[in-house]
This record gives C-alpha cells, sequence and structure tokens, in this order.
C-alpha cells in the first residue's frame, strides 16, 4: 500500500508573540515546526506501515526552507520525501495549493492520502478535502479513529459536535486526522542519521504540469484585502478588594449577565 | 504579483522584518544605510504591509498577473443562499444564524436570501422559511439523512450551478468545512474558512460588482485577515457557530419551497453507524455557552471538585488547561487550547490558569472573559474582561457562597 502523507511547515503560531504597543505579530525568534495536525497524520502513516505492507512518502508545498520539516519526517520513519517548490506558487490560497498538490499526488501514485486537519497558520481546514476533490476521490474529515484499513476500504471514526460517525470509505481515498487519533512517536537515532543522507525529490510547477494562470497569486480565487490584529477587550475592569468584595462583585456581574 | 520595500522611503526601523511570519525580510545595505529586503520566502500574506510606520511596503502588479474577470460576465450571479445543515432530520441552530447573517447581506444587496434543505422533511423547510429565507431548495431524500460528502458535494454544486447565488455561506462545523471545500474546487470559487464577521464592500460610483468581505482569525487568532473574492462567483464562506444573530422569526412568514431530486453521483463513502456521546469521551465544549475552566492554580483534583460545584451553579461546562489534564486532575476531553479544543461561548470563567498563548487561541473568542488568578502579571488578564487578582481557594468559595445565597432555598 503506499500512502502518501502532506505536511506543511509552518510558524509556531503558539509562541508567536502580540508587540503590546503596536498589537502586531512579532515573528522574530519563533522556529518553524512540522505543523502539529501532520504529525498525527504521519502517525498513523506509520501505525499502519509498522502492520506490514505499506510505504510511506511525506509530501509537502512550500518554500525551499521546508525541506528541513521533510527531513525531520524521515526521521520519525518516513521511506521517502518529496519537496514541492516552486517560486510560481507565491501566494497560493487553498484552491490553489489544493491543485498544485492533486498534481503532485497524481505523479508520485498512491493508495491512501492522510493529512493533518488543517495548518495552524491558515486555519482554514480546506486544502485535504480540496485535493480530494481535484483527485475525484472519496476523502473523510476530522478522522479521530482508524478502526480498520484494507486494500479496499478504510473505516474510521468521523468526529461529529454531539458523537462520531463511523464512515467506510473507498479506497483510494484521502483522511483527514484530528489530534485525539495518536500519540505521534519521537524521532529514533537511525531515523535522523537516515534523514541526513536522504534524497528528497523536487518538484517544480512544469513537472505537475500546471499552467502559470492555475498557481500561485494568479490562481487564487479568494484574496486577502488586509490584515489587522484583533479586538483587544474593550471593557476591561479589574476587581478588588477582599476575597470577600471579590466574590459579591462576582456576583453581581454573573447575574447581570443572566448567568444565575 | 511581488510586495517589496520601497527602499527610499524605508527607515530601518525593523518593525517588518518582526512581523514576517515566513523570515522573508531581512536587512541589506544601501547607500550607506540598512533597509529591509523582502526575499522569495514571501508569501503574499500582507502583514508587513499593515505595520510600516512609513507606508514603504507595496503590492506591485507583474507582466504575467492575470487581468480581473470582466464585471458583466459575474453580474449574473444573483441573491445569498445558505447551507442549513441537519442532524438526525432536524435542522441545526447554525442555519438559522446563517439566515440572520445572510438576510444583512441580502438586504445590503438587494437580492433574495435562500436556503438549501438536504435528508430532512418539509416541516424543516418551512421553519427555514419562518427564519427568514425567501426561498427554501429541498431534498427530502432519506438517503441524505446522514451526512456524506459526495452526494451533498454534488447536490449542492447542482444546486448552486442552477440558481447562481453570488454569496453562499454554510456552518463552520464538521459538516460544513468538510464538504464546502469540495464544492468550492468544483465550481472554481473562493471560500473563506471559518468566518466571524461578513460585511458588503460599499458600492462604488460605476455601480460595478460589489465583493463580499469576509474577515476571519488566522495564525491561531493571532491575527484578523479581510478575505474578497475579486474575479470569481460564487463567493463562499463557512461561518463559526454561535457568533452571528439568529434571524427573526415569522411565524406567519411565507416562501417558496422547491424540491430536489436526489444527485446522481459516485458515491464512495458510507456512514456505517452513527454514535451519540454527551457524558462520554466527547465533552460538549463547542456548544456551551458558559464554560468555568480550570488550570494550574487549581492544585489538584478537588480543586476540580469545586470547580464543578461552581459550574453546576451557572449552568456551565467544565473546562480545563493543558497543565491540569496532563497532571492527570481532569480528563482531556476537558482541555482548551492549541491541543485540545477552541471554544467560543458567551462566557469564559478562568480560574487559576495563568493564560499561555497555547491557551488562549482555544478561548479568546469567547464574549466575556472572567479570570481569576493569585499573580497580577498572568497574561490572562490582557484578555479578561473582568479580572480578579486573588487566591481561588479564597475567591470561589465566597463566590460559591453567594451565588447560593442569591439563589435562595
Amino acid at each position: 500500500m503506499k500512502i502518501i502523507v502532506c505536511i506543511k511547515q509552518v510558524p509556531n503560531t503558539s509562541e508567536v508573540r502580540i508587540n503590546p504597543e503596536t498589537n502586531t505579530l512579532i515573528r522574530e525568534g519563533v522556529p518553524s515546526i512540522i505543523n502539529p495536525y501532520d504529525l498525527h497524520a504521519l502517525e498513523a502513516a506509520l501505525a499502519i506501515k509498522d502492520a506490514g505492507g505499506a510505504t510511506v512518502t511525506v509530501l509537502t508545498m512550500g518554500p525551499p526552507q521546508a525541506e528541513a520539516a521533510l527531513r525531520d519526517a524521515v526521521a520519525m520513519g518516513a521511506d521517502e520525501a518529496v519537496l514541492l517548490s516552486d517560486r510560481a506558487f507565491a501566494g497560493s490560497d487553498t484552491w490553489a495549493t489544493s491543485n498544485a498538490l492533486a498534481g503532485a499526488v497524481r505523479l508520485m501514485g498512491f493508495d491512501l492520502i492522510i493529512c493533518g486537519k488543517q495548518a495552524i497558520d491558515g486555519d482554514t481546514a480546506q486544502v485535504g478535502p480540496g485535493i480530494a476533490e481535484f483527485l475525484d476521490i472519496p476523502h473523510v474529515a476530522y478522522v479521530g479513529r482508524i478502526a480498520g484499513i484494507t486494500p479496499e476500504a478504510a473505516t474510521v471514526h468521523r468526529l461529529m459536535d454531539d458523537g462520531y460517525d463511523v464512515v467506510e470509505a473507498r479506497l483510494p481515498a484521502l483522511l483527514t486526522v484530528v489530534k485525539e487519533l495518536n500519540e505521534p512517536r519521537m524521532p529514533s537515532l537511525k531515523g535522523k542519521m537516515r534523514a541526513r543522507k536522504i534524497e528528497i525529490r523536487k518538484l517544480g510547477r512544469n513537472d505537475i504540469g500546471l499552467d502559470e494562470k492555475e498557481v500561485g497569486i494568479n490562481g487564487s480565487p479568494t484574496r486577502v484585502r488586509k490584515i489587522f490584529p484583533p479586538d483587544s477587550r474593550r471593557d476591561r475592569r479589574l476587581i478588588s478588594g477582599t476575597a470577600h468584595e471579590q466574590a459579591c462583585e462576582l456576583a453581581g456581574i454573573l447575574k447581570e449577565l443572566k448567568c444565575i | 504579483m511581488r510586495i517589496s520595500v520601497d527602499t527610499p522611503l524605508c527607515t530601518g526601523c525593523q518593525t517588518c522584518i518582526a512581523s514576517c511570519p515566513y523570515d522573508a525580510i531581512a536587512m541589506k545595505p544601501y547607500m550607506k544605510e540598512e533597509k529591509a529586503l523582502i526575499n522569495e520566502y514571501c508569501q503574499l500574506c500582507r502583514a508587513c504591509m499593515s505595520v510600516c510606520p512609513e507606508g514603504a511596503i507595496k503590492e506591485y502588479r507583474e507582466a504575467g498577473d492575470a487581468a480581473p474577470a470582466p464585471a458583466d460576465d459575474l453580474s449574473a450571479w444573483k441573491g445569498v443562499m445558505v447551507f442549513a445543515e441537519q442532524r438526525d432530520a432536524i435542522a441545526s441552530q447554525v442555519g438559522f444564524e446563517l439566515l440572520g447573517a445572510g438576510r444583512k447581506l441580502a438586504d445590503m444587496l438587494g437580492v433574495e436570501l435562500t436556503a438549501a434543505l438536504f435528508g430532512a422533511d418539509r416541516e424543516q423547510a418551512l421553519e427555514l422559511i419562518k427564519w427568514g429565507a425567501d426561498k427554501v431548495y429541498h431534498c427530502d431524500d432519506p438517503a441524505l439523512r446522514s451526512f456524506n460528502d459526495e452526494p451533498y458535494t454534488a447536490l449542492l454544486a447542482d444546486v448552486i450551478n442552477a440558481y447562481r447565488p453570488e454569496i453562499v455561506l454554510a456552518g463552520a462545523t464538521s459538516v460544513g468545512r468538510s464538504f464546502f471545500p469540495r464544492v468550492a474546487v468544483r465550481l472554481k470559487a473562493g471560500l473563506t474558512a471559518d468566518c466571524t464577521e461578513l460585511d458588503m464592500e460599499e458600492p462604488d460610483e460605476s455601480g460595478g460588482l460589489r465583493n463580499l468581505l469576509a474577515v476571519r482569525p488566522a495564525f491561531g487568532g493571532n491575527i484578523m485577515a479581510v478575505i474578497v473574492c475579486p474575479s470569481t462567483r460564487p463567493q463562499m464562506a463557512t461561518v463559526r457557530p454561535r457568533v452571528m444573530k439568529k434571524g427573526v422569526y415569522d411565524a406567519a412568514r411565507k416562501g417558496e419551497i422547491i424540491p430536489l431530486a436526489a444527485p446522481v453521483c459516485k458515491v464512495r463513502t458510507k456512514v456505517v453507524d452513527v454514535i451519540k456521546e454527551d457524558a462520554g469521551l466527547n465533552v460538549n465544549l463547542q456548544e456551551a455557552e458558559v464554560i468555568v475552566s480550570g488550570g494550574r492554580g487549581l492544585g489538584g483534583p478537588k480543586g476540580f471538585e469545586m470547580l464543578a460545584e461552581l459550574a453546576a451553579l451557572v449552568n456551565g461546562t467544565l473546562g480545563a488547561s493543558r497543565a491540569a489534564v496532563d497532571e492527570g486532575w481532569i480528563r482531556y476531553g476537558h482541555q482548551v487550547g492549541q491541543t485540545g479544543k477552541t471554544v467560543c461561548p458567551r462566557i469564559y470563567i478562568s480560574c487559576g490558569i495563568s493564560g499561555a498563548v497555547q491557551h488562549l487561541v482555544g478561548m479568546q473568542s469567547s464574549d466575556v472573559i472572567i479570570a481569576v488568578n493569585k499573580h497580577a502579571e498572568a497574561p490572562i488578564f490582557n484578555v479578561a474582561s473582568y479580572g480578579v487578582v486573588g487566591d481561588v481557594f479564597e475567591v470561589l468559595p465566597a463566590l460559591i457562597k453567594k451565588i447560593k445565597e442569591e439563589k435562595g432555598p
């Protein structure tokens, strides 16, 4: 079984700080990591590989420095790594990104694609299902458990607000996974050594057969008009006094808010 | 297109470098000084443009850029359509919220507001009319009762192509976020995820196309982005549940129900079972109106017992920070934050939680945040509407006692 895991190198947005004076993003000194959800996707693929009969290839679309993320994935146990990179891809929205990744996947061949639910920078959760649509394969999103994989089908739990659906998808298929699925393994020493030496396959726009108009900013139906910091809380009140006084004032506030 | 620094205007303040999420800006020598230069790692996110105090960073069109599509082609698309999802054949609340937001947009544009409903019966379609829909595109085939990506995608794409609404909205739920991206790819349409605000561009003098302004959080909620689809239709968006106000309910409202036949398409997925869990693994934090959350400051499971008492008194659901879950004081299902759940309740009461960014990203869009923490410098106070600097083991028991007194016997 050939499994492709799509990963993305992202800034660690939980370490991003806000400049308190200008209310803008401070990215300096914030490390780049593999998108946390993608680690769970990779772990799922590696677990299937451990059970026997599968190869795991990691694929990423990004600028040249994304190669570091691919090597980290190989250190965890991925067999092969592919970097889809081209200046033409800059400014891609989710439509253009899904198109390009689908192009790479078509070239690579696959039985199963596993993606993380969303990237922690874009936060859209759109690329996984988008790739599936471009490839005309079924997908299941929000997978919290993989109950069984055969060469014909994947049986999974799709998490819903009030529980989960047990869904069977015929292969080839794509899954997007959530954190409840598993605990990602640490890279092994042997893996790290392999990651240093492995040759990364590089693909560009021409390799995947897409026209300039279909990629990057020109291939993106959405545009960013403006970026601004989130509203800082307007009403900010510090309640002082003894614990008893504070409790009384809080109770009053809760009453106003119709909590009690 | 590219984003570049207009070098003579650059003062070398380096604010842009600090803001770039992709490390694409560096200082380079320029005539005895150092100026900012944007390199090939730039992803055109425009964060630098918004922070440069001199307005020195600009967008430049390039020869290969696609010209925007002529407005004529797109003006045939009219109307606002919402996808009203259902669970167990009952229309979900998020659909009524979409009708509320949709009505505002439809009125601004002077167009009709419609809804698409699959897998529920006529009674539910009538409800959507009462909540504000002028028309409901309705497929009552019971085979669509369980959400399934392929038939939903096929049917909605067909409906959109047939009736050409300029705007299509869905809830940013497990359903909406799963199949809407497929519809958008199929229709070559722009889709903006998890919007917290929707508005229309001001009309311009030529009476040209008016674009939807879709506002949504990104970078874990650290920035807000305004997204537009200038050259494509429909303009699609998934909308965060419990942020938009529901439409006005009018039991006497009249509208039209247009029946749809079941879609004909490949169906390669099957829902084999539907499992509901309320007390089990899944704690329904996402639907909670009030969340009472505890962190390391609670000191142990006894602290959470106290918190549970408070939660019961205010009809709240129990939440927790990662620190408390990692210590084993409360189950993972209650965890709020980057590695737990993202919530947006009306009221979030945070007790003994410092407010590290990983936690904030999971709850900072709550309407009202009340924080109790004994450290005055705890970052949670930067986002709290009401802050109490104090010991949770003094303030909370006093609060519980006071609430019991208010409630009476």
